[in-house]
This record gives C-alpha cells, sequence and structure tokens, in this order.
C-alpha cells in the first residue's frame, strides 16, 4: 500500500502526525492549567488539521490517484464555497453547471498525466466554452461579471490547485537541470509525494512563520488595508525561515539539490504570501470573514488554501522547469 | 394518516440519500442550531426557495428528531401523481393541505390535520409563502401560520431564513447544481399575539435574519 512513498515522505508523514500529537497535548494542557480562558477555537483548529492531515495522508498512502481525488474533492468543495460567495446571474445556471463539470475533467487529465490538454483545459477551452454558452443564453446585462468571475473561480479553485495535484505525476526528463543529493530508488521513479509533501509543507510552514514573526515583533504593516495583522517583520522573517527550511528538507524529500531547494523556499515564501492577501482583499470586496465553515476553526476550504492557490503553479512550474 | 409513514425506508432515504447530498454535494451552513426545538410539539417556518428546502429543514433537524418531522404540503401538488403521492406521504411523511378549498366537505377545519400533528408531538415544518415562487425572492407571507397560532397558542414557532437552494434547484428546473445553503435560525415568535402583530414580527423576524446575508445574489 505504501510502496511509492520513499522513506523520506513517511518519515515527514510520522513527524506531521507527531507535530499533531504534541499540539493536541498543549491544548488538553491549556484546558486544564487556565480554566478560565476559552480555547474553543484553538481546540477546533487542531482538531481539524488532524481530519485534513489525516485524510491527506490516508489517500498519499492508498495510491498516486486517491491523492488525486483527494485534490479534485478540495477544488469541488472550493469551488462551491466561490460560486456560493459570490453573485451569480441566474440565467448562468445552466453555465456554473459547465463549471462544476470541469473539475472532474482536470483531474482526470492530472492522473492521467496529459500535460498538454492539463495547461489548456481551463485557461483555453473553459475559457472558450463558457462565455460561448452565456451568450447562448442571451442575457447581456451584467455578461463581463459573470464571465470574469466565472473565469476567476475556475482559475482559482481548479486550475491553480490542480497543479498540485499533477506534481505527483511529474518525473524527470532526460534534461533535468537538478541531480539528486540523496538518491534512492523510490524517490526516482516515483518522485511525486515528496515534492506534493514538500509543497504543502513548506505553504503551511510559511504561514504559520510569518503570523509568529508578525505577532512577536510588530512594526510597520505590508497592506494596512486589506490584512491589517501583515508586517514586514512577518513578511520578512517567514520568508526567511521558509528558505531556511526548505534548503533543509528539500534535497531530501525531492530531487532537487540544495540551491534550487533554496529557490523554491523562495518562491513559495513569496507566492504564499501574494496569495494570502489576495484572498484577504477579495474576502474584503465581498464583505465575508470566511468563505465558509466547512472546516470548523479555519473557515472555509478556500480560507485554508489560500496561499496554496498561488504557491501550488509556481512550484509546480519551478519543478517543471527543473526537472526539464 | 401517522401510520401511513414507511419507517424504515424514511430513515433509509434520509441517512443515505438526503444526508450525503445535503452534505457533500450541497453543504450546509448553520447559525444557532441549538435554538431549534429538541422536541415537539413545535411549529418551525421557512422562506420557501426549492424543493430542497423541505430535506435541508430535515436534514439538520437529524435522525433522532425524523420520526417526529411533519412538513406541511400542498395537496393539490403532492397528491396528484401516484409516485409522487406515495413519496410524498411514506417517506417524507407530509401533512397534505388543500390550497384551493377554505372549508373541507366533512365540514372539518382546513388546518385540523396539522393540529392533529401537534396534539401528536410533531415537529412541524411550514413554509407560509404558500408557493416556492420566484427562487430566492421572499413574498408575503399568508395568515395560515396566525391561525395555527391561535389554535395552539403553547406551541412554539421558530423562524428559520433559507439562502441558496433556490439557485440550486430552482422552481422548474431538473439539473441541481450545487450550491451551498444558508440556514439563519431565529429565536421562537412571542406567543398569544393577534393576527396582524404575529404576522408582523414574524416578517420582521425573517427581514432581520435576512440581512445576516454577507451578498445579495440575484
Amino acid at each position: 500500500m505504501m510502496n511509492h512513498l520513499a522513506p523520506e515522505v513517511r518519515t515527514t508523514l510520522l513527524c506531521l502526525f507527531s507535530a499533531l500529537a504534541v499540539s493536541s497535548a498543549i491544548t488538553i494542557g491549556l484546558k486544564r492549567w487556565k480554566p478560565d480562558r476559552d480555547f474553543h477555537e484553538l481546540r477546533c483548529r487542531v482538531r481539524t488539521w488532524w481530519a485534513i492531515v489525516g485524510i491527506f495522508s490516508l489517500s498519499l498512502m492508498w495510491s498516486t490517484t486517491a491523492a488525486i481525488g483527494f485534490f479534485g474533492f478540495v477544488s469541488f468543495l472550493a469551488l462551491k464555497e466561490f460560486l456560493s460567495m459570490t453573485p451569480t446571474r441566474r440565467a448562468d445556471r445552466r453555465v456554473l453547471f459547465y463549471a462544476y463539470l470541469s473539475v472532474p475533467i482536470q483531474y482526470w487529465l492530472a492522473a492521467r498525466g496529459w500535460y498538454g490538454m492539463f495547461i489548456v483545459f481551463i485557461p483555453v477551452m473553459m475559457f472558450v466554452w463558457l462565455p460561448t454558452r452565456m451568450w447562448m443564453i442571451g442575457q447581456t446585462d451584467g455578461f463581463l461579471r459573470a464571465a470574469g468571475s466565472l473565469h476567476w473561480a475556475l482559475m482559482i479553485t481548479v486550475f491553480s490547485l490542480s497543479h498540485a495535484a499533477f506534481l505527483l505525476v511529474v518525473s524527470p526528463g532526460e534534461t533535468a537541470r537538478v541531480a539528486a543529493e540523496f538518491p534512492s530508488a523510490i524517490a526516482e521513479t516515483s518522485p511525486g509525494p515528496g515534492l506534493l509533501v514538500f509543497l504543502i509543507l513548506m505553504t503551511e510552514l510559511n504561514d504559520i512563520f510569518q503570523y509568529l514573526w508578525g505577532k512577536s515583533i510588530g512594526g510597520a504593516k505590508v497592506a494596512p488595508l486589506v490584512s491589517p495583522g501583515k508586517t514586514w517583520a512577518g513578511l520578512v522573517g517567514g520568508v526567511a525561515t521558509t528558505v531556511v527550511v526548505a534548503a533543509i528538507v528539500g534535497p531530501r524529500l525531492t530531487l532537487m539539490d540544495r540551491p534550487s531547494s533554496l529557490a523554491a523556499g523562495v518562491v513559495i515564501g513569496l507566492a504564499g504570501f501574494a496569495g494570502d492577501l489576495c484572498m484577504s482583499a477579495l474576502k474584503r470586496d465581498l464583505k465575508i470573514k470566511d468563505f465558509g465553515a466547512t472546516l470548523p476553526g479555519h473557515g472555509g476550504v478556500l480560507d485554508r488554501v489560500d496561499s496554496l492557490v498561488f504557491t501550488a503553479p509556481l512550484f509546480f512550474h519551478f519543478v517543471y522547469y527543473m526537472y526539464g | 394518516m401517522e401510520n401511513t409513514v414507511n419507517r424504515p425506508l424514511r430513515y433509509a432515504f434520509f441517512a443515505l440519500v438526503v444526508r450525503p447530498l445535503m452534505m457533500i454535494v450541497l453543504g450546509t451552513n448553520v447559525r444557532r442550531v441549538a435554538q431549534l426545538p429538541e422536541t415537539g410539539p413545535a411549529i418551525i417556518v421557512a422562506n420557501h426557495n426549492s424543493h430542497l428546502d423541505t430535506f435541508a429543514l430535515m436534514n439538520v433537524l437529524g435522525l433522532h428528531r425524523l420520526a417526529r418531522v411533519r412538513p406541511v404540503a400542498a395537496a393539490d401538488y403532492f397528491l396528484t401523481r401516484p409516485l409522487r403521492r406515495w413519496f410524498s406521504t411514506r417517506i417524507v411523511g407530509i401533512i397534505p393541505i388543500d390550497r384551493t378549498k377554505a372549508r373541507r366537505e366533512d365540514g372539518k377545519h382546513p388546518l385540523e390535520p396539522i393540529s392533529e400533528a401537534l396534539r401528536a408531538g410533531a415537529i412541524v415544518l411550514l413554509f407560509p409563502e404558500g408557493s416556492r415562487g420566484e427562487p430566492e425572492q421572499m413574498t408575503e407571507f399568508q395568515s395560515g401560520i396566525a391561525h395555527l397560532a391561535k389554535r395552539h397558542p403553547d406551541v412554539p414557532i421558530t423562524p428559520v431564513f433559507m439562502h441558496g437552494l433556490g439557485k440550486a434547484l430552482p422552481k422548474g428546473e431538473a439539473i441541481l447544481v450545487p450550491f451551498f445553503c444558508d440556514m439563519f435560525v431565529g429565536t421562537p415568535l412571542e406567543q398569544g399575539l393577534g393576527k396582524k402583530e404575529l404576522m408582523d414580527q414574524l416578517t420582521g423576524a425573517m427581514q432581520q435574519l435576512k440581512a445576516e446575508l454577507p451578498v445579495e445574489s440575484w
């Protein structure tokens, strides 16, 4: 069942579960020692993390296809949140149906490893088809807004996120620009799980590092009108920490060498920050606090994957270039 | 009427079809779920957008309350075709009310079937708009609920505002498009109100719950 997972990937998953166990122990301890304070939100958050990491790991251990299916489901939930939160025209119901239909197709293309089609299906095919279906309906009021927000919905929730899934099926070509520092037979034939775990881990750690640095130092805000919590200290400290961790973890978990792992850390650190703020701006525009309540303690699925929306496609193309 | 419900099939349908549909395909955001009545007799009033409204409410009430839940539905629509009639009365467990006649032939009050259910301890679901109408557009509430309140002054009436399902499956559409369903539960209306006061309070409560929606769409 786990033959396709390199030992490093299994160790990383084990570390993740250990970290979660420690977090749970801390929340239980806090509840005991400070009974007057309310830790409900924190406990919800940790419990939901257990569910996220649990389902993700199980699907990854099961098979590559199962993990791709997991991301397909995440995309479906995110798209549903997006379309439920943004105004849509009543006339476009059938068009929205096609938008949902693109989810299984896009993830099927990922599972097949059909790169040429995977990369054009949403930005080209759906870009042409959805407005076509819309002019057929004949309602021109609000056409641009409806077509624009629907296309953005698909790019964010389906196209971007599906790059994380496609990582599972990439393999180094003959003209690869990197060579493994710690070669192993499993990682050579199946580098996908390592790459995916690296991307997810770095993106989430980057979120946490930026939060911790911002909280502990404070200082000038990067974009006070968009997200008052984000400071320059958080951004610089967070990216720096992510780069260091990426340089240590990258060569072991992936086929990237140290310099390229470092560069990947920079890409993920900056893109994660940008994605996070982009989603904050979107939420402010829509006058909502969260995209939903699917994940107790986190908000909606889109609130959880906000950084990943930007890091996944950028990291994917970085890897795709490196692997030739 | 009570005995017509097919219990095993009803539980199977709600556990295996309605629950996955509402949780995975659609999804529900409920606010203040604890304010829903735990047991009957009770009346829940909601705005009506879609055939899915009934299922969404019954799903949120949960399997442990399912035996008590009885949605009020239009006899002239749900009792017409044999299959629809079988499904509505035996699986969904509707209380059919004739919208077209003010008085029944046997001289009973037209709301008597609802009273019967309430006396048996049911949680009655009522859509006072009377019809699904234009999706996501609230229309004026019919006063049947005021008559019911007068007949049962001790039964709590809880308003619930629903949004989203009219987009997922509006009247006259066959294709289901996934959307989240918002369900905002209000506090029970005051008891012993006159007809006009009750209708005003119900409308006010619904408007207030509706104002919790972040964006207006459609």
